[in-house]
């Protein structure tokens, strides 16, 4: 073997992680996914069903992305910086769910109103 | 120019009178190309799994195809162990193991496309089914671009990844590639199995008839 691109001083050996605590995140996740596909046998209502299955699947990412990807060993800032800014992104997304549910149930606009004259 | 500046010159690759700031949080540049292209990354699939949502909340014939979840579970049980291998490599790289982080990262690679060929083969029985980008039997013809367009993009993710970890792989046997280098495609890696923990539950998942 060569000499190791790591030493064992250095910052970056944080990242050497031992191989049992991979296996034990890997169980996790697979345990996780398992959760997931048996929520998918219940019988439960859509929305329901992807209530939980989000909550699985966001664990299942936060396993991944804090140990899997190591970003859990980086310094706190740069943890900060991508959970911040990615919730951010994420999250701005949504806005569009009230414009969802009125294709659904066809309230306000493509109602027409009382007295309204057609064209 | 500052004690410390002249101390970070001395210790870096930049050519001297360069200015280089500081580096708030000790990011190789590899890496932190890596995580700002895997940020914009989320947001693209974060992008079309919720317009997807968008048009099955708002679609009341929303089709339900899938009736087994066989194929599913045997796809994701592929790509977290792809993940746990990658990690395996690139952990071997650390410890200077040139010939077990190779050996891992092939191992990682064939298991992508294992991956990438049941998914194909997925695609197949229900473009075989009649399933279109418009049209297919069961119900709203929107489930057809919309269940393409979001797989389509992680198979390409997943295809891009292959041809990565081939590439990364060998010119890591041949001695130019560094465990930082190797880190870096694993962190792509690990990104590509995160977006399927999304892909399976809302795409799959929720699709299967009951």
């Amino acid at each position: 073997m060569d000499a190791p691109d790591v030493h064992p001083n250095s910052p970056e050996a944080k990242y050497t992680d031992s191989a049992g605590k991979y296996y034990v995140i890997y169980v996790c996740l697979l345990i996780l996914a398992g959760i997931q596909f048996y929520i998918a046998t219940l019988n439960l209502d859509t929305t329901a069903m992807f209530a939980r299955m989000l909550f699985v699947a966001v664990a299942e990412a936060g396993l991944a992305i804090m140990f899997f990807m190591h970003l859990w060993a980086e310094k706190r800032g740069f943890l900060l910086f991508v959970v911040i800014f990615t919730g951010f992104v994420l999250l701005a997304m949504q806005y569009g769910w009230t414009d969802s549910n009125r294709m659904d149930v066809g309230a306000p606009y493509s109602q027409t109103k009382p007295g309204a004259v057609q064209q | 120019m500052s004690q410390a500046d002249m101390t970070m010159a001395a210790h870096s690759h930049h050519p001297p009178g360069m200015t280089v700031g500081l580096e708030p949080f000790v990011v190789p540049a590899k890496k932190m190309a890596m995580w700002l292209f895997i940020i914009a990354d989320a947001a693209t699939f974060a992008g079309c799994l919720v317009a997807y949502g968008f048009l099955r909340n708002g679609t009341p014939d929303w089709p339900r195809p899938f009736h087994s979840m066989t194929n599913a579970v045997l796809m994701t049980f592929i790509l977290l162990t792809s993940s746990l291998t990658m990690l395996l490599g690139v952990r071997a790289a650390k410890a200077a193991d040139r010939a077990g982080a190779f050996r891992w990262t092939m191992i990682t690679m064939v298991l992508g496309i294992i991956f990438a060929a049941l998914h194909i083969r997925e695609w197949l029985a229900l473009i075989d089914e009649g399933m279109t980008l418009s049209h297919n039997p069961w119900g709203s013809g929107l489930f057809g671009s919309a269940f393409f367009s979001i797989t389509g993009l992680h198979l390409l993710h997943v295809t891009g990844g292959v041809i990565a970890l081939l590439i990364i792989g060998l010119s890591w046997k041949a001695g130019h590639r560094t465990a930082e280098d190797l880190e870096t495609a694993g962190l792509y890696w690990h990104f590509v199995d995160l977006v399927w923990m999304f892909v399976v539950p809302f795409v799959y998942l929720l699709n299967m008839a009951h």
